[in-house]
Formats: structure tokens, C-alpha cells, sequence
């Protein structure tokens, strides 16, 4: 009894979910008497899909902790829009609370959000099937503001050619550092991983306890593993995926990290956690992160002062012809196929997406709509708050490995299940990279995907 | 139940007072049955019709039994759950006893009426609450307890928290906040046994020892095994524990524990009701044929 599997004699399907939500109406309508409406009545094919009869009222939006900033300045903005603001984890770290809900509301055929963010760039790849995500580029959003997002910022958000959400945010990664921390123990930048591990070497023999990363994340395969192209996560096709976790690419990566572990430089707590803010914020020395690594952990989370932190690009492995990075989340908005307030929901949407007042002056992120992260990197820029420019970051937005896809299964999930217990424990990550194959072709193939390794 | 008039004024005035009260009687039996029927047994229905169907409504015989079974997290959540019903189900029992014990020899002075509050506490939380109070309680770096934690050998919560510790981790939590109730029942249980039975024990002269194993422990088997079987259905249906501990954990442990978790995942994240359905059916049939072995080899329904 699903929306989303059509069955073969569409009427009939329609007949037994008829019957089954009249069973479930009969179970709860004692206590509650709620109203059990079918969910498709009127609606009208518009835009690529079929809309339900608009009304006026509230519109609702969903937005984490760090979006909630946005919703309130469009409120303020836009006096006129009555808006129901919802606050929730933003899906982070893979939760699928968003999924979870969507499932339910299929079921109840109400409580849609009309827009939801999501930190996670892996939704429409269910909310599509789920009925749930809304095509964009078929009307609903012009195709000359589609075209000014950052090359293959979208991507992510296609499905078999048609576009379900837009993308917040870019999270490519870079390399963070202190600046006059590495100036005054007398070390430069490094631009390759050799020198990288090298340096690495160096901070723990001549000043132990500063850290050049971190490896505790359930996204450090994403920072590392994803910039040595390591063929981990390709999507090949809508249920297809390739994983290869021990392959050159792979190991090379994972030996740096167990090189720099073994000696210290290189934490295993996880940036986020209890333990690094407590400890090991104020050691940091250098740290490969994404984009909002800026705002949202050094400015934000570990409070470092103003004119400390500076972004390089992402090391490269020495004689590497193309250069390459990771890419973390990056936030993705939805539009509800089933709002009955399509107008106002697409303005939102534009709104938060494009509009200088928010992803240009406010975001905490790189955005992804190009003329909006000129301003923003300009933003910064004058801000002053961090030690020189942000052009890596503008560099890197192009130069993300496109062999790492996002399928169904959270690779963030996997990652943080299966290797992290066995980091914490003082395993190598190059004795676990066969587990962790393992474990990602388990999930990719419970969730309908067929796996080539 | 018929209601008759007689003539006799008093056997009237008694015969209306039983009638009012098996009126009463009826009516808190309507409640219940009402909501049992609306919370317990359709739903159950439910889950056996979808446990029995696919996702269009065609009967599937087993389908989504194999299907959930060959998943490759089902067996593991099978043996996590195992081996958690081991440690949670032996603690209650020993604990329970014999803090109750302890507490029955105290008496109902002032020192045992305060302990009986401050077992009673940490079950007036909720449940998810006080599953939050001890995600505080194992992280070394909030902990209050940090220096306990640091002695057992923990510094951070991800060793706390590694995959070996967790069917202990969940016992505790589960301890804590569930065992306070059934001590509070024991000690109830044990206030019920007769004066003249405990004074003969006495008079016998079996020391407190002595008493408790031969005379207080056999008479509290029924409620033993009342708490087992409920503590049994309740511990199969682990979810709380490890799904709140994967949140805090950012899925570091936790995620997929349980079996409970397994049909949370199969309803909502990969959108097979019909095999979360089938598993929680599963989880049905083992609790209650668990139940029936205790009432049957315990001889619960037996009269006095």
C-alpha cells in the first residue's frame, strides 16, 4: 500500500488504497476523528506535474538550525507572506528524518512542508520516487536563473534529466589553516599530500599536540577518500553503483591517514564532538574541510578570532595533472509537489536560493548560484574576518571529483558505522577499507541498487 | 447482570449497591476494552494483514518474512537483541530481588520510605528523557561521573560507546530507568506475604537469609515471573536506547541496532512496510510464545 509503485491496473490499486486507508481511518477515527480525504481529487497538470487546488494560508517551511536564519529575514523581507517556520535537524549526518516524515505524510495524505532544506544532497534520489519533490525546471523556476549555478551544482539534484531541487550551498573542500600559527612555527603550505604528510611528520615531532586534520567525521571519506579519487560512491546509473574501495587511489589516501594518526597529528575525535571543542580546537593547525568549515566551524563552533584562519586549495598527489577535491553536503531546498500554495513556494524558493540579501550577504556557505557567491566572496573579503582571500574556494567549486555520486544509501552512515568504531579502537584505516567495500555494497544492494565492484 | 427489584429494603439497598458497582465495573472494563481494541488489536490486525500482503494488496504467503530475513542486518539485530534480553532480563531479576529484599528489611521507616522515592524517580521520567540524561552521563567530557569514566579506562565517548559495550550500555539505561517501578512492586508483593508465615519462619529460626530463600523468594515467584515477561516483550522491542544513541553518536553506534529499528528502516527509509510488518510480527509471536512458556511452566494462573 505505497503512492509511489504504481501498480499495473492503476484503478484497481486506487481501489485497495481506498480500502486500506478506510481500514486505518476506522482504527483511528474512535479517538481522534480526523478527517480521511483521498489525496488526488482536483488537481490540475501544471508546471510538469500535477498540482493540487491552490489555496491562501500559510506556507511552511522546514529548515534546520543554521537555515533558520534565512526563513526569518525572508519573513522580515516580506511582511505580506504568512509563514509557518519549522525547525528541524536538517537531515544532518544522514538522520532521514525528512524521509521518515515524508513516508507518513504519504500515508496521512496531509502535513507536507510546502519547502524544506535538507544538508543533505542525496534527497531527490528518494523524494522523487516518494512523489514528494517537485520538478523545477518545467516551468516552475526560469531557465536563465537555472543557468547561473555553478556548474554541475545541480547535478545532484537531476533526476533522469528533470531538475527536484536546487542546490543551497557548494561544499567543496579546501585546506583550512591558521595563518599565523604556520608562520610562526616557520612552515608553508603544503600543495601536494607528500608534502602534506610530511608536514604532518614535522608538527609532531617539533610541536606535538597541533593537528593538521581530522579523520573523526562520519564525512572524512569525503574530504580525503573523495579528493584522491578513490572510486568508493560511483553512481553509474538511477540503481547502478561501482565500489572500489582498495584500489590505488584508495590506499594511498588511507596510508596518509594512518601515518598521521599513528603520530598524533591527526585527530580521530570528529570535529563536531565534545571532546575536539574542548580540547583540541584552539591546536589547529591546518584541516582539509569543506567550504563551510569558514563560517560555520571555525567562526561559528570554535569561535577562532578574526584575521587567524585562511583557505588554500586541497593538496594534490605529486604528478597529478587534474586537480581534484572533495565536496561535503551542500545543502539542497525542495518544493512539495503536493503545496497548495505552489506561487508563494516558488518564490520562497528563488528567494532563498539566488537572492543577494541571503545567500550573497548572510549565507554561512559557499553558494551555489554563481552571481550570488561573487557577492558573498566579496562579503567575506570585507568582512575581514579571515587572513587573506577566499579564491580557493572559488577554484575549487569546479574542480570537485564528479566519480563520487549520491545515491539512496547515506555514505556518511556507512562510514561513520563501520570505520569509525574500529578508528577509535586504533585500527588502521587501510586494514578496514575491505570492511567498509563490504558494508557499502550491503546498504547500496538493500536499497535496490546493483552493485559492480 | 440483571437488574431486579425486591421487595426487601435492605437486600435492595445491598443488591443496588452491587449492581451500581458491577455497573462501574463495567463501565472502567468498556474504557479499557474500548482502547484495546482501538491501540492493541487493530493495529496488531493491521500489521498481520501487511505482514501477509505486498505493497498492491495481493497475499504474499512468507514473502516478506524471507525478504526481511535475508536482509543482512536481520540477523545481527537478532543476536544484538540476544544477547541485550540476556543481560537486561538476568539483572532485573537479581537486582530487583534483591534490592526489594533490602528494602522490605528496612521496614517502613523513614530511611526505607526515602529509598522507595528514590528508586521510584528515575521511572517517573519519561523514557526518551531519561535515555538523554545518561547520553550526558557517558560522554567523559560532560560527564559529572568523568573521573569514574576516566578509572574504568574511558576518555572519550567513542570508546565509551564501542560495539562491545553496548548491550551493557543499554542494560544500565534500561536498569535505571525501569527497575525502580518493579523494586517498588516487589516490595508490595513482599508486604503481602502474612505476618504468621514470616513469624513462623522466625520461630523455625531461619535468619534473614534463610528467610528470604526459602520462605519470601518462592512466594514472589509469581510477580517474578509477571516482571520477566513483560520485561521480556518490552526489551525485544528495544528501539529508545539505540536509536537516540545513534543520533547522539552522529550513527557512530546504534544505528540498526535492534530488530525494532530494522522495521523502523524497512517502513520509512527504504519504504517496505509490508517487511517492517512481517518483522514486527516476528517480534509478536516470539513475546508471546515467551509469555506463554513462563505462565505455563510457572503455573501463574493457578489459584492461591
Amino acid at each position: 500500500m505505497t503512492v509511489n509503485k504504481p501498480a499495473s491496473s492503476p484503478k484497481r490499486a486506487l481501489g485497495k488504497k481506498r480500502a486500506a486507508s478506510l481500514a486505518g481511518c476506522a482504527a483511528t477515527v474512535l479517538l481522534t476523528m480526523t478527517a480521511c480525504g483521498g489525496g488526488t481529487a482536483g488537481t490540475t497538470a501544471k508546471d510538469g506535474f500535477a498540482q493540487a487546488p491552490q489555496k491562501d494560508g500559510a506556507l511552511t517551511v522546514w529548515v534546520d538550525a543554521t537555515r533558520m536564519d534565512a526563513a526569518k529575514l525572508y519573513q522580515r523581507q516580506h511582511p505580506d507572506v504568512k509563514l509557518d517556520i519549522v525547525s528541524y535537524d536538517g537531515d544532518a549526518n544522514g538522520s532521514n528524518y525528512l524521509q521518515t516524515k515524508v513516508q507518513l505524510f504519504n500515508r496521512t495524505h496531509k502535513g507536507w512542508p510546502d519547502v524544506v532544506f535538507s544538508s543533505q544532497n542525496n534527497e531527490a534520489s528518494w523524494a522523487v520516487d516518494a512523489g514528494f519533490a517537485a520538478p523545477l525546471d518545467k516551468g516552475l523556476v526560469a531557465r536563465s536563473t537555472l543557468g547561473q549555478f555553478a556548474r554541475g551544482a545541480n547535478d545532484v539534484c537531476t533526476v533522469k534529466g528533470t531538475l527536484y531541487c536546487l542546490r543551497n550551498d557548494l561544499s567543496q573542500a579546501v585546506l583550512w589553516y591558521n595563518a599565523p600559527l604556520l608562520k610562526r612555527f616557520g612552515y608553508t603550505v603544503p600543495t601536494t599530500w607528500e608534502e602534506f604528510q610530511a608536514l604532518g611528520e614535522k608538527v609532531a615531532k617539533e610541536h606535538p599536540g597541533y593537528l593538521v586534520g581530522d579523520a573523526g567525521d562520519s564525512f572524512t571519506p569525503e574530504i580525503y577518500l573523495w579528493a584522491s579519487k578513490c572510486g568508493a560512491n560511483h553512481i553509474t546509473g538511477p540503481k547502478a553503483v561501482s565500489v572500489n574501495t582498495t584500489g590505488e587511489s584508495c590506499t594511498r589516501m588511507a596510508k596518509l591517514m594512518d601515518a598521521l594518526i599513528e603520530n598524533k597529528s591527526m585527530s580521530t575525535s570528529g570535529v563536531f564532538s565534545t571532546d575536539f571543542g574542548k580540547n583540541e580546537a584552539d591546536k589547529v593547525l591546518l584541516m582539509p574541510g569543506p567550504a563551510w568549515y569558514g563560517g560555520a566551524l571555525f567562526k561559528g563552533t570554535f569561535k577562532a578570532p578574526a584575521k587567524q584562519i585562511a583557505a588554500a586549495p586541497v593538496p594534490q598527489w605529486q604528478g597529478e595533472t587534474s586537480p581534484s577535491t572533495g565536496n561535503v553536503g551542500g545543502g539542497t531546498w525542495l518544493l512539495s509537489q503536493h503545496s497548495t500554495h505552489i506561487k508563494a513556494a516558488t518564490d520562497f524558493l528563488k528567494w532563498v536560493t539566488t537572492d543577494d540579501a541571503y545567500q550573497g550577504a548572510k549565507a554561512p556557505g559557499f553558494p551555489a548560484y554563481a552571481p550570488a557567491a561573487e557577492t558573498w566572496l566579496k562579503g567575506q573579503d570585507a568582512s575581514g574576518y579571515f587572513a587573506g582571500d577566499l579564491s580557493a574556494l572559488k577554484a575549487a567549486s569546479s574542480q570537485v571529483w564528479p566519480g563520487w555520486g549520491s545515491g539512496r544509501f547515506s555514505q556518511e552512515a556507512i562510514w561513520a558505522a563501520t570505520v569509525k568504531p574500529g578508528l577509535t579502537q586504533g585500527k588502521s584505516v587501510v586494514s578496514m577499507l575491505p570492511a567498509w567495500q563490504d558494508s557499502i555494497v550491503k546498504y547500496a544492494e538493500s536499497n535496490g541498487y546493483k552493485v559492480s565492484q | 447482570m440483571t437488574l431486579t427489584h425486591s421487595p426487601a429494603g435492605s437486600a435492595t439497598r445491598r443488591r443496588r449497591g452491587t449492581a451500581r458497582q458491577s455497573r462501574a465495573g463495567m463501565a472502567f472494563v468498556a474504557a479499557y476494552a474500548v482502547l484495546l481494541v482501538a491501540f492493541g488489536v487493530l493495529p496488531t490486525a493491521y500489521a498481520v494483514y501487511f505482514a501477509f500482503t505486498d505493497a498492491g494488496g495481493k497475499v504474499t504467503g512468507f514473502a516478506n518474512f524471507v525478504t526481511a530475513g535475508q536482509d543482512f542486518r536481520f540477523l545481527d539485530a537478532v543476536s544484538h537483541v540476544a544477547v541485550y534480553l540476556v543481560f537486561w532480563l538476568l539483572s532485573l531479576v537479581v537486582f530487583v530481588v534483591a534490592l526489594a529484599l533490602l528494602l522490605h528489611r528496612l521496614g517502613s521507616g523513614s530511611a526505607g520510605k526515602a529509598l522507595r522515592f528514590l528508586y521510584y524517580i528515575p521511572g517517573a521520567l519519561a523514557g526518551a528523557a531519561s535515555v538523554l540524561v545518561w547520553l550526558f552521563m557517558l560522554d567523559p567530557t560532560v560527564s559529572p561521573v568523568s573521573s569514574l569514566l576516566g578509572a574504568l579506562g574511558f576518555h572519550t565517548f567513542g570508546e565509551v560507546i564501542a560495539p562491545g559495550n553496548l548491550p551493557v550500555l543499554f542494560t544500565v539505561i534500561a536498569f535505571w530507568t525501569g527497575a525502580g517501578g518493579w523494586i517498588v512492586v516487589m516490595y508490595g508483593a513482599l508486604d503481602n506475604i502474612p505476618t504468621d508465615v514470616m513469624e513462623a519462619a522466625r520461630i523455625d529460626g531461619a535468619g534473614a537469609w534463610q528467610t528470604a530463600w526459602h520462605v519470601q523468594i518462592p512466594m514472589l515467584r509469581k510477580w517474578i515471573v509477571y516482571m520477566v515477561i513483560l520485561a521480556f516483550a518490552g526489551g525485544a522491542q528495544l528501539f529508545v536506547e539505540p536509536q537516540l544513541l545513534s543520533l547522539a553518536s552522529v550513527g557512530v553506534a546504534g544505528r540498526d541496532y535492534s530488530l525494532n529499528q530494522l522495521t523502523y528502516d524497512f517502513a520509512f527509509q527504504m519504504n517496505n512496510v509490508n517487511g517492517a510488518a512481517a518483522v514486527s510480527v516476528e517480534l509478536l509471536v516470539v513475546s508471546v510464545s515467551a509469555a506463554a512458556v513462563f505462565v505455563a511452566r510457572s503455573g501463574f494462573f493457578d489459584a492461591e
